[in-house]
């Protein structure tokens, strides 16, 4: 048994790295606590292989729960009277009041594609009303259903978690339960009736609104004359990336209530759980669009 | 009359009930005490359906609960009413829309009609000119008041009461327990209460269930629940200073 101590010393030239005070006298107090580290590095590596082994549970338990959630939210509402009447309020909250920030976006966006677009044409062959046709494709196929899509699953999906899950925490969903309510078709069901209904009416009126935006841009910079632009909207048209971009957004509003619906309605504990549970909702949400945008995109346009 | 037999529930590896026998009789306010953490509130959900037991039945009337499919155990739900602790008000309806929410739900009576049902409720529970009102801005007491006016609305055979007294003054609170006690005695129906607070069991206690760690450990009612010589309930019911007091 030696000291550590005077080893280092021997090779040392007094720029080690390593400081000689910080370790420790005692050798066999280094072996401990180098048995130690060993032993925490054990653990570390069991516990990443036990938190990935309980991740990937989670991950089918909440699908296999979201699945028989949706069984009970897809059955025959009890008063069709009451259904028509939440229906009219969550195309209101859901859809009308997102007007606002759907038309914001959709006007800049489209207006930040013709400049960009404008801007990086510098061959003179290639003709100016290419801007208003790559402003129409961009907003029309990916722009309009997918981003807004995704800052819809912010607003709207935030909303739905937020409201289920205070009811859940407040034990209104229970009282509902107790009064012989199928609480998750009155309460989910129409939510995502509202949101497959009026989402592509807000899409329509985004890319409305994003193509006015690229013409507006390209009138107040100069950069694209006003029949320019229109002979580019004009071009090749095919009614089919309509379809394609309102398929697309029927998809993405089932996904955006449905999973919103579920965190909301899954939630267990108080208000933290009830912030969590709506983080989760934007957050799962984003992601499935993201994922089913390149399925969707793949299916119908190949 | 409502009767639980060997209930017993777990929440992961922990038992909450353990083979809880009890009945609970017609026209008579039935209180289940317990320590917090005991397992009351579990046992009253089980009950009511909002747990699955693990093992044991709930029958009510003769009819097994435990055993009925969604279909039945949903028509058998509109014959009960329940009292949540924060009263559980719907926060986008007003106190009116409250109260007929159940009427609208099930029945198909003019509209006047379900008027006139919730403003007979409301004013059987002391409540006037509050039709309107959210309940946010309600006080705590008129809050469980609507809840019981909506509870009542649907002329239920079962009333389950979870802690009715929480969060509420002591004369609040009285005002609350004597409602519970004169709505079971006045439409003859099976009332549960579950409670820690002594002053509602030594008024309202027609029959009492002491639950110890999620065991059925005593059953007995007002006036013998002061001088038995269980120790447990003793421990429970003489633990503050008021109650030894009056034992002493």
């Amino acid at each position: 048994m030696f000291a550590p101590n005077t080893l280092i010393n021997s090779y040392g030239s007094g720029k080690s790295t390593i400081k000689l005070n910080s370790l420790p006298d005692d050798w066999l107090a280094c072996q401990t606590r180098i048995r130690n580290l060993m032993i925490l590095k054990r653990q570390f590596s069991g516990i990443w292989y036990f938190s990935k082994k309980h991740y990937m549970l989670k991950v089918f338990s909440n699908i296999g729960n979201y699945v028989m959630l949706m069984q009970k939210v897809f059955s025959r509402p009890q008063k069709r009277q009451i259904f028509w009447k939440q229906l009219i309020h969550e195309i209101n909250s859901l859809g009308l009041e997102s007007l606002g920030i759907v038309a914001f976006i959709s006007v800049f966006m489209g207006a930040v594609v013709a400049i960009q677009t404008a801007y990086n044409i510098d061959s003179p062959l290639i003709p100016m009303s290419m801007v208003g046709f790559t402003t129409r494709q961009s907003v029309i196929l990916e722009f309009s259903p997918t981003v807004i899509s995704l800052i819809l699953a912010g607003k709207v999906g935030s909303r739905i978690a937020s409201e289920i899950g205070t009811m859940r925490v407040t034990e209104q969903i229970d009282a509902l339960e107790i009064m012989g309510v199928n609480s998750a078709n009155y309460l989910i069901f129409p939510k995502i009736t509202a949101s497959v209904l009026i989402n592509p009416v807000l899409i329509v009126f985004s890319m409305w609104l994003g193509i006015l935006g690229g013409w507006f841009a390209m009138s107040a910079s100069g950069l694209v004359s006003t029949n320019d632009f229109i002979e580019g909207i004009r071009i090749d048209f095919e009614g089919y990336t309509i379809f394609y971009a309102l398929t697309k957004t029927v998809f993405f509003a089932f996904i955006i209530s449905s999973i919103s619906g579920f965190f909301g309605y899954m939630t267990n504990g108080g208000a933290l759980e009830v912030g969590q549970a709506s983080t989760k909702a934007v957050v799962f949400s984003s992601i499935t669009i993201i994922l089913f945008n390149l399925v969707l995109t793949q299916l119908l346009l190949t | 009359m409502i009767e639980g037999r060997n209930i017993s529930k777990k929440f992961g590896d922990h038992q909450v009930l353990k083979r809880v026998s009890c009945s609970f009789e017609k026209g008579k306010t039935n209180l289940i005490i317990g320590q917090s953490g005991s397992g009351k509130t579990v046992l009253m959900k089980c009950l009511v359906g909002l747990f699955e037991v693990d093992e044991g039945m709930v029958v009510y009337d003769d009819r097994n609960f435990t055993q009925m499919n969604f279909e039945a155990r949903k028509k058998l739900r509109q014959e009960i009413g329940m009292l949540f602790q924060g009263g559980a008000l719907f926060d986008s309806m007003n106190v009116e829309q409250n109260v007929m929410f159940p009427l609208n739900m099930f029945t198909s009576r003019p509209e006047d009609e379900k008027l006139d049902r919730v403003n007979f409720v409301l004013n059987r529970v002391n409540l006037e000119n509050v039709n309107k009102l959210m309940p946010s801005e309600l006080s705590g007491g008129m809050r469980k008041r609507v809840a019981i006016a909506r509870a009542i609305a649907m002329n239920p055979q079962y009333l389950f009461c979870d802690e009715p007294n929480s969060g509420l003054d002591p004369q609040t609170s009285g005002v609350i327990d004597h409602l519970i006690q004169e709505i079971t005695q006045e439409y003859n129906i099976t009332t549960i209460v579950n409670t820690h607070d002594m002053n509602s069991v030594l008024s309202i206690g027609d029959s009492v269930v002491f639950i110890y760690q999620g065991e059925f450990w005593w059953q007995g009612d007002k006036s013998t629940i002061l001088h038995t010589d269980n120790q447990k309930l003793n421990d429970f019911v003489f633990g503050t200073e008021l109650t030894s007091r009056l034992k002493k």
